[in-house]
């Protein structure tokens, strides 16, 4: 018997995970059992059937993805999820999703690495790897949520996006998040902000866009429209081609559309305390809550401190930084790696703001306390 | 002018296809569509999935719901296919080194499920896109550019290695006995659950030129002289079978439960279907 669920109930991040992407529309899941993000499967397999849905443990993490994929061209909103060792090897498929078009959330519940690592403990160590994992050249939206409820809102606007722009989109969490406990508000779809693809075909040509557009309609398989997808660049019917002019064209149209639509709902970020702050501070994910409490704690002490939060990781809110630094003395990056956001604010913060790093590696979290002392030491 | 059927199952426009002169490929695409067509299924309803290499070239011509993976995955996209569309009819194609080592994993497991699903491996003995390298199917001892002493592997049996996994229905023909591999594959299509279906073919620029094969045309003749049916291999001496390929059916399992059918007692119990 399908159990209704309750509105608030108190969860894990994975499992609000699996609430949040029920909610979006998702009836297919596809797993294979990896720490620290088990609980995506095992939540998926019990509440799949229960909506009319399918879940299915596959033979590896490849078949997993492959199989979400597949659903999804058969009109059924898809997801797959996995944790560092798995994402490296579902790598190759996430680039046929962007140059097939196709929409897919992939869940990485990153854990401390590299390899086997410590795969308990918690990590951002993928976040390079969630930007470049796949080969060539290609676009790529990755989301951070940072709290158990945000992961439900944030797998909701996963899969709108993925829907919206015809793209695989990267939930990127982490095992604080994934495994920390609190209260969620499970928001039923009719009270949310559902998106699904566009299935009408332009012009009976399965990649064609309209005048000023750039992203191609989708319709299913088994709808009747007769049409090929394949990974490699091919024309507005799907054929592949080895045309050099259509195959730049194509390219440049993946990679335009992400940042074309860039500021219509793929960007996201957030500030807390950042308007008289000259100190600020740039966190995501798991980091976040000790980030907060530590702005609070500095600011009982006289430091005018805030926290930036890139909430879409991928493409990086650069100009929202890069505007907020300019009344800043200092910019600090928190990150449980050697700095891989680090290099990105490097890379866009010119001029007098100094940019400091607190990274941590050895699988603790990094503590309010560890980044008051930071606070303190610069200043003294 | 293209024959009847080929206008009506191909992508004409598309044609001729990037084979090589001499390869058996068009003629197993052909007996792919001519299977389709002679069951009688309405072509939106069918979904052809395709991974990497030569075969898989195939999906691109055939007028069909069609989707061009990436390198040993078909069968895995497939399964999703069939998950979320249980109405289409999820037809493979794929070869020997998609299906059976890169892929092989997939191949297996689908066998173990036996989702009902029909798979075609194109088995040219070979990796002819990248240019005549050996595969799990090139027999022991012959040449490829990455085996230039002879293979020292064992190949596999592909109908063996699938009813061994599970596979429901198994069999085998080639690109010569072009009317009995037409019939195994509609027979493979009419099977509820996993087939597997093995079409033998003919690469003469790459395994026929490395291991001293003749033309296509001295292939295509070895084929008509040493694939043998089975049921007349049954009357042959051990003796005179050694060497020959056998075709025919060589399992089918009926009642065997179906995944998607099992799956939607899943749903059933969980309440979803109220």
């Amino acid at each position: 018997m399908a159990e209704k669920q309750k509105r608030f109930q108190l969860l894990q991040g994975n499992e609000a995970c699996v609430e949040g992407a029920l909610a979006a529309g998702m009836r297919f899941f596809a797993g294979y059992p990896i720490t620290p993000s088990t609980e995506i499967a095992e939540r998926s397999a019990v509440r799949l059937p229960q909506v009319g849905g399918k879940f299915m443990q596959m033979e590896d993490e490849i078949a997993s993805i492959a199989a979400a994929l597949g659903a999804s061209v058969a009109g059924t909103k898809s997801m797959t999820a996995t944790s560092g060792p798995g994402f490296s090897l579902k790598q190759e498929n996430i680039g046929y999703a962007t140059i097939a078009e196709i929409p897919i959330v992939i869940v990485d519940v990153m854990r401390s690495g590299p390899s086997t690592g410590l795969p308990t403990s918690p990590s951002q160590g993928d976040v390079m790897q969630a930007k470049w994992g796949t080969h060539g050249d290609h676009p790529v939206i990755a989301i951070c949520p940072c709290s158990v409820q945000d992961t439900f809102n944030q797998t909701v606007r996963a899969f709108n996006l993925a829907e919206r722009f015809r793209t695989p989109v990267i939930l990127l969490m982490d095992e604080i998040v994934g495994h920390m406990r609190e209260g969620c508000e499970i928001i039923p779809p009719d009270e949310l902000e559902i998106h699904n693809r566009n299935t009408h075909m332009i012009n009976s040509m399965p990649y064609a866009f309209g005048e000023g557009q750039y992203v191609p309609h989708m319709t299913s398989f088994g709808d009747g429209h007769l049409y090929n997808i394949t990974g490699l660049f091919h024309d507005e019917a799907g054929f592949p081609t080895n045309d050099n002019q259509i195959a730049g064209e194509e390219n440049d149209r993946i990679m335009k559309k992400i940042q074309i639509y860039k500021y219509s709902g793929i960007l996201d970020y957030e500030e807390y305390q950042m308007e008289d702050a000259d100190i600020g501070i740039v966190c995501y994910g798991g980091t976040t809550r000790a980030v907060r409490e530590a702005v609070d704690e500095a600011r009982d002490m006289g430091y005018n401190v805030g926290m930036f939060r890139p909430v879409t990781l991928w493409p990086f809110p650069e100009y929202e930084l890069v505007s907020r630094a300019r009344q800043l003395r200092r910019l600090i990056v928190v990150e449980h790696n050697y700095g891989q956001v680090l290099l990105t604010v490097e890379g866009i913060i010119k001029g007098d703001t100094k940019v400091e790093f607190i990274g941590k590696v050895n699988g603790t979290a990094i503590s309010p306390t560890e980044i008051i002392k930071k606070i303190e030491e610069g200043d003294e | 002018m293209p024959s009847k059927l080929v206008q009506e199952t191909m992508r004409t426009r598309r044609l001729p296809h990037i084979w090589c002169p001499g390869c058996g490929h068009g003629i197993l695409m052909r007996d792919v569509c001519q299977a389709i067509y002679n069951v009688g299924l309405p072509k939106e309803r069918v979904a052809i999935v395709s991974g990497i290499g030569c075969s898989s070239r195939a999906a691109g011509y055939m007028n069909y719901n069609t989707l061009h993976t990436t390198h040993g995955r078909a069968i895995a996209f497939a399964t999703g296919i069939k998950m979320a569309r249980p109405e289409l009819h999820v037809i493979v194609v794929t070869g020997d080194g998609d299906a059976a080592a890169i892929g092989g994993n997939h191949l297996i497991h689908a066998c173990r499920r036996n989702i009902d699903m029909t798979v075609v491996i194109f088995n040219n003995n070979i990796y002819g896109m990248t240019g005549g390298q050996y595969s799990p199917t090139t027999p022991t001892g012959e040449k490829g550019t990455t085996a230039p002493y002879g293979n020292i592997d064992g190949d596999f049996d592909l109908p063996k290695l699938s009813e061994a996994a599970g596979a429901t229905y198994t069999a085998r023909g080639d690109c010569f006995h072009v009317p009995q591999m037409i019939r195994l594959i509609e027979n493979g299509i009419r099977h509820k659950g996993f087939s597997v279906i093995e079409g033998v073919s003919i690469c003469p620029t790459y395994y026929g030129r490395k291991n001293k094969k003749g033309s296509a045309v001295d292939m295509m003749h070895w084929q008509e002289q040493n694939c043998i049916d089975i049921k007349k291999a049954a009357k042959m001496e051990p003796a005179e079978l050694e060497g020959k390929v056998l075709l025919g059916e060589f399992s089918r399992v009926e009642g065997r439960p179906e995944y998607v059918e099992e799956y939607d007692k899943i749903i059933h119990i969980a309440g979803g279907d109220r």
